[in-house]
Parts: C-alpha cells; sequence; structure tokens
C-alpha cells in the first residue's frame, strides 16, 4: 500500500528535446492510474521515470513520501511489465520470476513458494519449466506478470503490455489484470494509446499531450466534462464529430448552418462545435444535412459516415460526421438524413487554444 | 548505443583493460616503433645508429626490387581477387539453383576455408614438383613448356591458382549468404517483368548483391597483400627473380633474413598507409550503404 | 520441359565441376600418403588409396626422428591445438568483455578506447612483424604459449563481433534485470552470457580454425622444434624434402599436411551452422 507524488518532473534530453515538461501528480494508495496519450507524448518517459530507468532532469519523484531521484530501479521497490515482456529467454519461466528474489538473497524455500503461489494465480503453474520460447503470447504476458507479482513491490508499471497481443487476447487480459490489481490492491501505473484499455481499467486517467497532463479525473468524468479540445478528441470512440464554426453574437455560424441556443460565447476567435456520435439524431426539424457515405454495421448498433452538406469546410477536407444509430435503421448510399443534437451535451472549443467554452 | 547503461567509475575500464593492454603492447608500440625504426639507419654490426629521415623510405621504396614487388603485388591482387570472386560467384548462383543436393554441394565447396594457406601452398607444391607433381606433367605433356622454378610466368601462374583455390570457399559463403538474403517476393516479381534468366541475373540479383561484392572485394584485397604470406612461403619464395615476390614478403625477407631493419621498417610504414586507405574506402562506402 | 532439363544438367555439372576442383587437391594429397616412398617416386601421385595407412600415419605421429630429428607428430599436434583453443577462448572472453564495457556502461573514455580498439585493424601483423617479435623477445616470451598466444587475442575482430550483437539485444532485458536487482557483473553473467550462447560457440568455432591456421607468427616466434606447431613442421618437412639426399619420404610430408588440415576441417563440416553464421554475421 504506498502512494506515489510528482512533483514538477522535468525530462530534458541531452539533445534538447523535452519529453515531460513539468508534471504534478498524486496517486492514492491501491490506485490504478492508467497513462494515455498519442505515441511520443511523453507517458512512457514519465513512467520510466517512476521506474528509475529514466533520470529526473528537475522536480521529484516520491513513493511513499520518500525522495526516490537517485535511488536505483532495483532499490525501489518497484515491478514493471514491459510492452515485449522482456522475459531473459534463456531461462524457465521458473527462472525468470525467481531471478529477482534471488538478487535479494531470499531462501530458496521461500522462493519456491512465492513462485507457485503467483504461478496459480495467474494459472501458469504447468508452464513452470518450461522456456518462453516454448510459450504463446498470451502466457508469456502472464509469466511478466508473474515476475512483477512476486516481489510484493509497492508500485506496479505496465508500459503498454497488451500491445503484442490479438484483439480477443487483450481484452480477455485487460479483464484479468484487472481483476489482480484488484485482489492485490496495488498502487498501479498503466501506459496506452489504447483509449478503451484506459477508459475501462482506470480509477482515474491521465490524459498525456506533449510533455503535461492535458487532463486528469475518472474515466466517465473525462468523457462527459473533456476539458480542452484534446481530451474530447482522444477520448470516446468513435471520435466526436467536431464542425468549425464562429458566433455572432446570437447563432454559432458553419458555413450557411446557423445554430442557436448557445448562450454567450466570443464573437472575436475561431470555435469548434464537438457533438458525439451518439448525441445525434433524426429529426426532421434539425439543423444537419448528412450526405450517407458509408454504413457500417457493427452489430449492435451502425455507424453512419458522411459529408454534412453546407457546413464549413475546413481546409479542403469536407466535414464529416459519425451518426450512431440502431441495427435497423440502413439508409440508401448518397441518401440524406435529417440530424438534430442534444445541444445540452454539445461541446464548444476554443479552435486555437483548444480549451473549453461551454 | 542502449538508452539505458550501467553508470560505474571503475568497473567499465577493468573490463576493457585485458584487451587495451594487449593492444598497447603489442600493437601500437610495435607500430610506433616501426614507424621510429623507419627514420634510423643502423650500422653494420646494429651497435649505432642515426636518425636519416626519410633516407630508408627513397632507398627502399624507389629500389627497383620494391618497385618490382609493388607492380607484382597490384596484378597479383586484381588477379587474385578477380578470378576467386568470379568463380566464387558462378559456383553460388548454381548451388542457390539447385533443389536436390544443395546441402551437399555447400558443404563440399566452402570446407577448403578451414584449411591453412601455407598448408594449401605446401599441396601445391608437391603437385607441381617437378619429380612427382602431376600438374607439372600434365602441363608439359599438353605442350607447355612449364617450369615455374625458372619462368616467371610460370611461377606467378602457380602462386595465383593456388591463393585463388583458397579463397574461393570464403567468397562462396558469403555469395551464397547473399543470394539466400534476397526476398523471395523480389526474385518472383522480376520472373514476371523479365524473360532472360541472364537479363535477370545482371539487372536485379547482381545489383542487390553489390553490398556483399564490395565488401568480398576489400576482403580479398586484404588477403591478396597479406594472408598469401604463407602460400608465397611455400612455393616459390618470391622467386625466380623477385617475380613472385609481394610486398610482405619483402618486408618479412629483408627485416628477418636480410637484417635490413631500417629498410623493412619504412617498407612496413607504407603498408600501413595502404591499409589505411583500404579502410578508409570501406568504410566511406559502408556510410553509404546506410543510407539506402 | 526439355529446356528445363538442360538447365538442371549445367548447374548440376558446373557445381560437380566446382566439387572437384575444390577437394581433388586434398583427396589426392591422402591417397598419396598412404603409399610408400617407393611407389610416388617411382609412379607419381595417387588417386588410390595404398596399404601403408597405418605404418605411414603412426611414424609421423609417434616415432622420433621418423619425420624430424627430435619432435613427434603428435607433439605438433598438441602445440596446435593449444594455439587454436587458446587463441579461441581467449579471444572470445577478452573480446565479451571489452564489447560489455563498451555497450553497457556510459563512461568518459569509452569512445576513446573504442578507437584504440578500432585501430588494430589498420595494425596486421604484418606491418609491423619485427618490432613485436622485439617486444616479445623483450619480455622473455618467445617459445612460450602466452607469447605465442596473448598477441594474436587482442584484434577487434571478436569485440566489434559481441559489441554487434549485444547492442541487437532488446533493451529491456536490461531494464528488467535493474527492476530485478541484478548487477552490472550479474547481468553479464547471469544474462548476457548465457544469451550469447550461438554467438560464443560460432566465434570459438571460427577462431579456432584461425589460430590453427596461424603462420607468420608462430614461424618468428619458436625457435625450437618441441614448439613447433603442425603448420610449422610441414614446412620444415618440405624443406628438407626440397634439399634433396636419401630417399624423400614424400607420404609422411602428406600425412602431416593431412593432419594439420583434418581437425579445422573437422571443426568446421561439423558445426557448419554455427560457423557460417558466425562469419556472415561477424563481417556486418
Amino acid at each position: 500500500m504506498s502512494k506515489v507524488q510528482l512533483t514538477n518532473v522535468r525530462k530534458t534530453y541531452p539533445n534538447g528535446a523535452e519529453a515531460v515538461r513539468g508534471v504534478d501528480m498524486e496517486i492514492e494508495s491501491g490506485e490504478f492510474i492508467v497513462f494515455v496519450g498519442p505515441s511520443g507524448c511523453g507517458k512512457s518517459t514519465l513512467l520510466r521515470m517512476v521506474a528509475g530507468l529514466e533520470s529526473v532532469t528537475s522536480g521529484q519523484v516520491l513513493i511513499d513520501d520518500r525522495l526516490i531521484n537517485d535511488v536505483s530501479p532495483a532499490e525501489r521497490d518497484v515491478a514493471m511489465v514491459f510492452q515485449n515482456y522482456a522475459l531473459y529467454p534463456h531461462m524457465t519461466v521458473r527462472g525468470n520470476m525467481s531471478y529477482g528474489l534471488k538478487n535479494r538473497g531470499l531462501p530458496k524455500a521461500e522462493i519456491d513458494q512465492k513462485v507457485t503461489e503467483a504461478a496459480k494465480m495467474l494459472r501458469i503453474g504447468d508452464f513452470l519449466d518450461r522456456q518462453p520460447s516454448q510459450l504463446s503470447g498470451g502466457q508469456r504476458q502472464r509469466v511478466a506478470m508473474g515476475r512483477a507479482i512476486v516481489r510484493e513491490p509497492k508500485v506496479f508499471l505496465f508500459d503498454e503490455p497488451l500491445s503484442n497481443l490479438d484483439a480477443k487476447l487483450r481484452v480477455q487480459m485487460r479483464i484479468e489484470i484487472k481483476r489482480l490489481q484488484r485482489r492485490m490492491n496495488v498502487t498501479s501505473i498503466y501506459v496506452t494509446h489504447d483509449q478503451t484499455e484506459a477508459m475501462t481499467l482506470a480509477d482515474r486517467l491521465a490524459v498525456v499531450n506533449d510533455g503535461k497532463i492535458e487532463q486528469m479525473g475518472s474515466p466517465i468524468d473525462l468523457y462527459n466534462n473533456p476539458a480542452t479540445l484534446f481530451v474530447a478528441s482522444f477520448i470516446g470512440s468513435p471520435q466526436v464529430n467536431l464542425l468549425p464554426a464562429t458566433f455572432d453574437g446570437q447563432h454559432l455560424i458553419s458555413g450557411d448552418l446557423k445554430l442557436s441556443g448557445f448562450g454567450d460565447l466570443p464573437t472575436s476567435t475561431e470555435l469548434v462545435l464537438g457533438i458525439r456520435p451518439d448525441e445525434l439524431r433524426l429529426d426532421e426539424s434539425g439543423p444537419f444535412l448528412l450526405r450517407v457515405d458509408i454504413v457500417e454495421q457493427h452489430g449492435s448498433d451502425n455507424l453512419i459516415y458522411g459529408g454534412v452538406l453546407g457546413a464549413m469546410n475546413d481546409g479542403d477536407q469536407e466535414t464529416e460526421f459519425c451518426f450512431k444509430t440502431s441495427q435497423d435503421m440502413l439508409p440508401d448510399l448518397d441518401s440524406t438524413l435529417k440530424l438534430g443534437f442534444n445541444d445540452e451535451r454539445a461541446m464548444v472549443f476554443n479552435k486555437v487554444t483548444g480549451e473549453r467554452l461551454r | 548505443m542502449k538508452r539505458v547503461q550501467f553508470e560505474h567509475s571503475a568497473i567499465p575500464y577493468l573490463f576493457v583493460a585485458p584487451q587495451i593492454i594487449i593492444i598497447v603492447v603489442f600493437f601500437l608500440w610495435p607500430a610506433a616503433q616501426a614507424i621510429y625504426q623507419s627514420f634510423l639507419l643502423e650500422d653494420a654490426f646494429g651497435l649505432s645508429s642515426q636518425f636519416v629521415w626519410f633516407r630508408n623510405y627513397e632507398d627502399t621504396i624507389l629500389s627497383e626490387s620494391w618497385l618490382q614487388a609493388a607492380g607484382f603485388t597490384v596484378l597479383f591482387s586484381a588477379l587474385v581477387t578477380f578470378l576467386s570472386l568470379a568463380l566464387a560467384l558462378l559456383l553460388a548462383v548454381k548451388a542457390n539453383e539447385v533443389i536436390r543436393g544443395a546441402s551437399t554441394y555447400k558443404t563440399t565447396l566452402m570446407w577448403a576455408y578451414a584449411i591453412a594457406p601455407p598448408v594449401a601452398g605446401l599441396m601445391g607444391n608437391l603437385m607441381f614438383n617437378p619429380l612427382i607433381g602431376d600438374l607439372y606433367k600434365f602441363l608439359n605433356a599438353i605442350g607447355w613448356d612449364f617450369n615455374h622454378k625458372l619462368d616467371s610466368f610460370d611461377a606467378g601462374f602457380v602462386v595465383v591458382l593456388i591463393s585463388v583455390w583458397k579463397q574461393v570457399s570464403v567468397n562462396f559463403i558469403f555469395f551464397l549468404s547473399g543470394l539466400q538474403g534476397i526476398p523471395k517476393s523480389v526474385l518472383e516479381a522480376s520472373l514476371m517483368d523479365c524473360k532472360s534468366s541472364l537479363r535477370r541475373f545482371w539487372t536485379i540479383t547482381f545489383p542487390l548483391l553489390a553490398p556483399t561484392t564490395f565488401f568480398l572485394m576489400v576482403i580479398n584485397i586484404t588477403y591478396a597483400f597479406f594472408e598469401t604470406f604463407g602460400i608465397i612461403d611455400t612455393t616459390t619464395r618470391g622467386a625466380p627473380g623477385g617475380a613472385t615476390t609481394t610486398l610482405v614478403f619483402k618486408v618479412f625477407q629483408d627485416g628477418f633474413r636480410g637484417a635490413d631493419i631500417g629498410g623493412s621498417s619504412a617498407q612496413s610504414v607504407v603498408l600501413m598507409i595502404m591499409v589505411l586507405a583500404l579502410t578508409v574506402v570501406q568504410f566511406r562506402f559502408i556510410e553509404r550503404k546506410v543510407h539506402y | 520441359m526439355k529446356q528445363l532439363n538442360w538447365r538442371v544438367i549445367t548447374t548440376h555439372t558446373i557445381c560437380i565441376i566446382g566439387v572437384i576442383f575444390m577437394s581433388l587437391p586434398v583427396w589426392i594429397a591422402f591417397a598419396t600418403s598412404t603409399h610408400s616412398a617407393e611407389t610416388i617416386l617411382r609412379n607419381g601421385l595417387q588417386f588410390w588409396p595404398g596399404s601403408d595407412f597405418l605404418p605411414t600415419y603412426h611414424e609421423a605421429l609417434f616415432v622420433e626422428g621418423g619425420v624430424m630429428k627430435s619432435v613427434l607428430g603428435i607433439t605438433m599436434l598438441k602445440n596446435s591445438l593449444i594455439l587454436g583453443l587458446g587463441f579461441a577462448i581467449g579471444k572470445v572472453i577478452i573480446s565479451m568483455l571489452a564489447a560489455y564495457a563498451i555497450v553497457y556502461f556510459r563512461f568518459r573514455l569509452a569512445l576513446p578506447l573504442f578507437w584504440i580498439i578500432f585501430m588494430t585493424l589498420l595494425l596486421p601483423l604484418e606491418v609491423r612483424i619485427i618490432p613485436s617479435y622485439e617486444v616479445v623477445s623483450g619480455l622473455g616470451l618467445l617459445d612460450t604459449h602466452a607469447g605465442l598466444i596473448i598477441p594474436l587475442i587482442a584484434s577487434a575482430t571478436g569485440t566489434f563481433f559481441f559489441r554487434q550483437f549485444f547492442l541487437s539485444v532488446p533493451d529491456e532485458l536490461l531494464e528488467a534485470a535493474r527492476l530485478d536487482g541484478a548487477t552490472a557483473w550479474g547481468f553479464f553473467i547471469d544474462i548476457l552470457v548465457p544469451l550469447s550462447k550461438t554467438m560464443i560457440a560460432a566465434i570459438l568455432i571460427i577462431m579456432f580454425v584461425v589460430g590453427w591456421n596461424q603462420y607468420l607468427w608462430p614461424l618468428i616466434m619458436t625457435t625450437k622444434e618441441e614448439n613447433y606447431t603442425l603448420v610449422i613442421g610441414i614446412k620444415q618437412i618440405y624443406q628438407i624434402l626440397a634439399d634433396g639426399g636419401e630417399l624423400p619420404q614424400y607420404q609422411k610430408a602428406f600425412a602431416l599436411t593431412i593432419l594439420a588440415t583434418l581437425p579445422p576441417v573437422l571443426v568446421v563440416l561439423v558445426f557448419q551452422n554455427w560457423f557460417v553464421k558466425g562469419l556472415v554475421e561477424s563481417e556486418k
């Protein structure tokens, strides 16, 4: 049971590249935190600084109120699951799991007991004497987790641990990781670029962009109340629909479209209206005319993609919407649909700063 | 460079120390000695020496025997490199085409790699022995008035033949692995684009082998310069009249047999410069390869 | 179909001619070594094996004065083995350690030291042969195994090979090991060395052959017959043959030639796959 604290943490590489530019964060004991963001946003660097694999340029990293900036990785009492598992290829599963304990000088009987226990928990007891090369991807993944578990660390670190697995296995392991974390109640930090993984696993989610925490909160909170355009478009699948617009004092104007009911907005700047695909509905009196391009049938629901007629274009690209609807809704291609939206839940952003205005 | 490294003050030095110490004692120090001695002239008894600047270089390198050796070395290297590469490429292409028995050919064509150059030289020497050598008798029987002890062309023929024989297997191994490294899909695509197999080879396969070929050229030139010492020393020993003396053989001859330390050192230094040039060429090329 | 057959026949013909070209001299050397001196002198080289295999090889290996004045064939065989094995093992150890330091440590002199190792490529033995001899004799190492082996093992080839291999080892392994509390030495011994098993085997094989086949260095380093390696020894025999005298013992010369050839050839044939892999990889 440990808490992790980051205070104004920065990472600048010798070549001048800034990977992390000032991160503050407090992670409570037993919490499951997910760092999510596009590749290169600095989320992995942040995780590796907690692990001690990357030096901290400035700021403080604390585990249980102990400053660990200059403590070696082995002495931080953290365990990590790597994307490519990083199993020692020449050791058996048992060897892989016990290596860290051996280095700590634990007696053999105790090591054996811990390994057996962890193997049982992960259902890899039958493979203990096999080499990693004889295991499937999912089994290797379990061994990598087993190696972390036996150490009984203060903090679990996960660096995109599921991205080498196929889709089905990924869902399965996702649930298992969550279950394991609940059961062991160990503080965990999990890095991923997959927003579904992030949403489903996290107690709290930190959206990282360009070396900074863009927003932090519970998954549903981030989905419902994104603080910035970036968070709004990163969280949620299918992605939020974005419509470039301006405000004339009364209406939102986008090309030929005129939308009302948005209260007061600045008139001096370009805006973006954000509507989630499931907030759109069929409405003969609605403002949008959607020309149907593609219909994706996902089983329980259909996604209809198409251009919004008359809307302001962003450059050369026609503004496109995605409309999430029920499975029996199957319009012809190139037909048009009249759509309305739930203006209570519509979001307006400053296009330049990305700041949420409404 | 690794993303994560250990940071220790003493340990890495301990780890590199054995190699560095040996290099300093047995590589750098002797090389520096060679350079130093190349500027010295010893008297006939080796009792005193005096600094003579470039006189050793002038004396030896401008001498007729050195120029003769240099000329032979260049010609010899060109012949050995070209012939052994051509032969190995032909065999590698053919062995790569074979479907049944490929591994037998591979094994029987590469095993000569393990034979030492002087041993190859000695075997060749007996094959060309005037008393019992079949090759000697055969060449004379077909009307070639063959005598490598007296005729410099015949002596050159002997050392080139043995040197090529010894080098074919190394080249073969690299060409074969180069050929096997060409993606199958590329060859299949060329099969659809080009009817003539010979044309396919010269327009697709050979260009793709270019890195291997270039690398092997450097290796072969180095081989012809240095490693053939063992072959020359066990066959013609530079005879007749220095016609088959390579530069390396001459360094050895003058330094050990002739005890001309200054002159031999000057020759060594010239050889060092040649190796340096060869290495620079090689690295320039590797750099270029990276950009592809 | 006809055209195809024609192609297959040409291909095989070329391959077979190549095999004959590469193998025939060695076969003839072997076949001739099993005949008596008289037969060889009378009838020249032999293609079919004769009946004198055992006596010839026995004399070459075990009888004093059989081939040389004082040294037995078996002694030279032993010397060759020591040179081959000592060279291979020493080289693997020294170059693995150096490559480990260069790849896995951040230290101030890493780059200059790397260049010093690189410089050995520019200084083959042949260009510094006389001063090298002087250094070794100054250290009193002439006619010793150490003096023979140590100067040979420091060249860069092995270090470059292991450096290349270490660079291809995923970074995460070191990271995982550090989280597991491995020390610098622990990571080397527990993880890196076992991981390099195949590479070590390949380098051992190549370097055994290279060491066994050394010629110029042992030639100037060994002055006493009892320290001759086979490669040096047979050269002396040919010398004796060439100088003439009584009935030339060609069969013994051939027998020693075969003995000098057999061990490295066997090693290469038996471990062919490792050997080829090592050779091709090391030159990248």
